[in-house]
């Protein structure tokens, strides 16, 4: 069984690939479609999102206000037309993961209750409880379930994609359990892998957020758009980088520092806590460095204070939150200020797509946090990113059906030739290695830590032209690192270090994209070019991958009707 | 690392392709007060052995990859202290009892997967209305008849610990019958008559025999013992409506 067909492919169970599958089942009921996932669906990271998914449904609300929060939150980098589109849609995902069974909390009157949440300037943000990631993919992957024509490959790993005559027509696969290579051929290919939060050290990421399918579209010769733009979340947990949701602020929460003062007084007075999630980053470490932050086992931190919500608004919407709290740090919220520090959490940067999820590869696409639309320009607003999977999920898996609807099978010989590729490249060539000079574990922990120091929160010329270099070396040495596992079945030895072997190209990106955008925008801050500069960088990025170091090109932002204007709060 | 206090992992180990059979295998590894087991799993994983084999992802208790059993006892491993799982300077760790292993600590998930797609877990309507007709209504009480049952991760410790279903592997088990009433209970749902058909026969909700095991172990406090204990009720009731009222519409 080492060739399997389906019409469609889906690479990815998250919410982003879940949400398409279903779409292309529902779009046409006689499309076989294989939804590829390296873990089983349901552990997919989507499960840790907390806070909220964003949509107007409300009469005090309207589509406008939606976009231009998010334009404005984006740094003025989004495209305007692929928000517009993006607003217009949220509302009917919110009903739609209602008729599927999602739990949203509800308002006294049965219908969904929003929240506040940084950068939105009105309550926008539908959720279930502070579990609202968890609720929504356990309500897709359920529903999928009722669909005959999905048929699920859990603890496949995708190793590359299949390309015949400029248009990719399949992936090989890595059956983990079986320990064996497959071709998997279809006519149309949807990546859906999520972020790459584990190229950095310390983030809210699972350890299965490697950037796959950013590296495999890379490699199959699409770009990377705005891969500078790194979101860093303001409230991790010291330590483990455990993500407190920004709920807790949306509900009223102070962030203080060791004065019991409310430091965003300083920084963003007309917003406080509810300010974009870059600035707050950037003013907690300021904080730290002018020696108002508390001093703990796992470094410096700010307090993220709920005691005066009292316990009744924390039990009924922050349950997880007080179980975080009281399980990993031991203290109860009601009573003790969180401790936090700013943490990687997201990417604003990704696959480079159209609204549709289509790539500059006939038959590829990608949706989620894997892909960059553009909505998100240089800073994601809290609760869009949920919000984004469903939208762009349905219309990928419609775009995706119609082209793989329409298309005839592939003429063969590039499946046989590219499974021959990987068995050489995997088998031979990394299982059976002898002799590895180089440690898994310590070539990514330098990589973290690279990562983190150099091309974090703060960025300059010279530290990024250093971590370019370094990661070059980093490159190199990987050609040392071997698989310590030789037993074939279920080995994640060997899946990690093709993990890692896609997270260095995706670091060279993200370093290389940093070192050539010298202006600060949203999450991308360079202390020797601290101004926004649209004269010359109101563009993306895109990096091309090379046999060297990325080429970098870029591409003009879509302005529809909201010219640039300084990003004030 | 700078750890003062050192622990003896004894973790049983099965590598299929091996000479070895399974057998338990000593690791010393250090930790600090506020490391779990899963941590110490990682330790041994980047430092000692790469060929130690167990999943995980999210570390933070809600992805439901990572029980295993823990000095025999079904936990999650990111959410077990070690300073709390070693009274005698020993973590023992195996995978979950009642699943095969597949390699060390990963054992086949697939018969879950089974048992959890017969409840048919997902909302059944005769007819769905139109989105542009906005949510169904639902009141924060009607949420609140299913909300615990939802929280389920699928993680397994209940199987792991129900005696029912280790010595009967057919037993739909605790976590899909919990997640039967969570359906039934939605009031978006008017699936409860197959459901109940379904789980009132061969290996469905009469196989429980109340020990209540699934409740203890859930990290979730989704209480299986009790949903069960409500499908009971309701499939009685349905049963006798039938038999006094056969003509009666079925709800």
């Amino acid at each position: 069984m080492d060739r399997l067909t389906y019409d469609l492919v889906v690479v990815g169970g998250g919410a982003a690939g879940l949400r398409a599958a279903i779409a292309a089942a529902e779009a046409d009921p006689h499309l076989t479609i294989g939804l590829v996932s390296k873990v089983y669906p349901m552990r997919s990271h989507t499960v840790s999102a907390e806070g909220g998914t964003a949509a107007v449904m409300r009469e005090y609300d309207n589509l406008d206000l939606h976009a231009y929060d998010t334009i404005k939150g984006s740094d003025f980098l989004a495209d305007q037309d692929a928000v517009e589109f993006f607003v217009a849609h949220c509302a009917e995902e919110i009903v739609q993961l209602d008729h599927w069974g999602c739990p949203w909390s509800r308002d006294e009157d049965g219908r969904v209750m929003q929240r506040a949440f940084g950068g939105m300037s009105v309550k926008r943000t539908v959720f279930a409880a502070d579990k609202v990631g968890f609720h929504i993919l356990h309500t897709l992957f359920q529903t999928s379930m009722k669909y005959p024509r999905i048929h699920r490959l859990d603890e496949w790993f995708v190793t590359d994609i299949i390309l015949e005559n400029g248009a990719a027509v399949g992936v090989i696969a890595l059956d983990i359990r079986r320990g064996e290579l497959a071709r998997i051929a279809s006519k149309a290919v949807v990546l859906a892998t999520g972020g790459c939060g584990r190229v950095y050290e310390f983030t809210t990421n699972g350890f299965i957020k490697t950037g796959d399918g950013m590296a495999l579209a890379y490699r199959a010769g699409v770009p990377l758009k705005d891969m500078e733009m790194v979101q860093f979340h303001p409230t991790c947990l010291p330590g483990t980088g455990i993500l407190i949701t920004e709920a807790a602020r949306g509900e009223g929460g102070y962030l203080i520092n060791k004065d019991g003062e409310r430091f965003m007084q300083r920084y963003l007075p007309g917003k406080m806590e509810l300010g974009p999630r870059d600035i707050l980053s950037r003013s907690e470490l300021i904080e730290i460095r002018e020696g108002r932050g508390f001093t703990g086992p796992h470094g410096d931190y700010v307090g993220l204070d709920l005691r005066h919500l009292g316990e009744k608004a924390i039990h009924e919407r922050l349950p997880m939150v007080r179980e975080l709290a009281e399980k990993y740090v031991g203290l109860d919220p009601i009573n003790e200020p969180i401790p936090v520090r700013p943490g990687q959490h997201y990417i604003m940067g990704g696959v480079s797509t159209n609204i549709h999820g289509e790539t500059n590869v006939p038959g590829l696409y990608a949706v989620g946090e894997s892909a960059c639309v553009s909505i998100n320009g240089a800073n994601r607003l809290g609760s869009n990113s949920l919000s984004e999977c469903l939208v762009f999920g349905k219309s990928t898996g419609l775009a995706a059906a119609a082209y793989a609807k329409k298309k005839d099978w592939a003429k063969g010989g590039a499946d046989k030739e590219a499974l021959l590729r990987e068995e050489t490249r995997i088998f031979d060539g990394l299982l059976k290695k002898e002799g590895a000079s180089e440690s898994l574990g310590g070539l990514r922990r330098e990589m973290q830590q690279l990562m983190e120091r150099d091309v974090g929160i703060f960025r300059d010329e010279k530290g990024l032209s250093d971590a370019c270099a370094k990661l070059a070396g980093l490159r190199q040495r990987f050609a040392d690192v071997g698989v310590a596992d030789k037993d074939r079945v279920f080995n994640t030895d060997l899946t990690a270090v093709l993990e890692l072997d896609f997270m260095l190209d995706v670091s060279q990106a993200i370093a290389w994209s940093a070192l050539n955008r010298r202006e600060s925008r949203g999450a991308h801050s360079r202390t020797d070019h601290t101004n926004r500069d649209d004269a010359n960088y109101l563009k993306h990025s895109l990096a091309y991958r090379t046999d060297g170091a990325p080429r970098i090109d870029y591409l003009p932002v879509t302005i529809t009707k909201w010219q640039p204007a300084e990003r004030k709060y | 690392m700078a750890a003062e206090k050192q622990v003896v992992f004894r973790v049983r180990r099965y590598q299929p392709q091996g000479t070895k059979g399974p057998h338990y295998q000593d690791y010393r590894v250090p930790y600090l007060d506020d490391m779990v087991v899963l941590d110490g799993l990682n330790y041994i994983k980047d430092n000692l052995d790469p060929t130690l084999t167990f999943r995980w992802s999210c570390r933070m208790g809600i992805c439901g990859s990572c029980g295993m059993d823990v000095n025999g006892k079904p936990r999650l491993t990111c959410g077990t202290f070690i300073k709390d799982a070693s009274p005698r300077g020993i973590v023992q760790v195996d995978p979950l009892t009642g699943f095969n292993s597949i390699k060390d600590l990963v054992t086949d998930f697939d018969p879950f997967m089974e048992h959890f797609l017969s409840v048919k877990p997902w909302i059944i309507r005769k007819k769905d209305a139109p989105l542009a007709e906005g949510e169904y209504l639902q009141y924060p009480e009607e949420l609140e008849a299913y909300r615990q049952q939802s929280l389920c991760i699928n993680c397994t410790l209940c199987y792991a610990a129900c005696p029912v279903f280790q010595g009967n592997s057919h037993f739909v088990g605790p976590a899909s019958l919990a997640m039967a009433l969570r359906y039934i209970r939605d009031t978006r749902d008017e699936g409860a008559d197959e459901r109940l058909e379904r789980l009132s026969t061969r290996n469905g909700i009469w196989e429980c025999t109340f020990v209540g095991e699934c409740s203890v172990v859930c990290p979730k406090e989704v209480d299986p013992a009790g949903a069960i204990q409500s499908l009971k009720v309701l499939a009685t009731m349905r049963h006798m409506r039938k038999l006094l009222m056969p003509k009666s519409a079925s709800r």
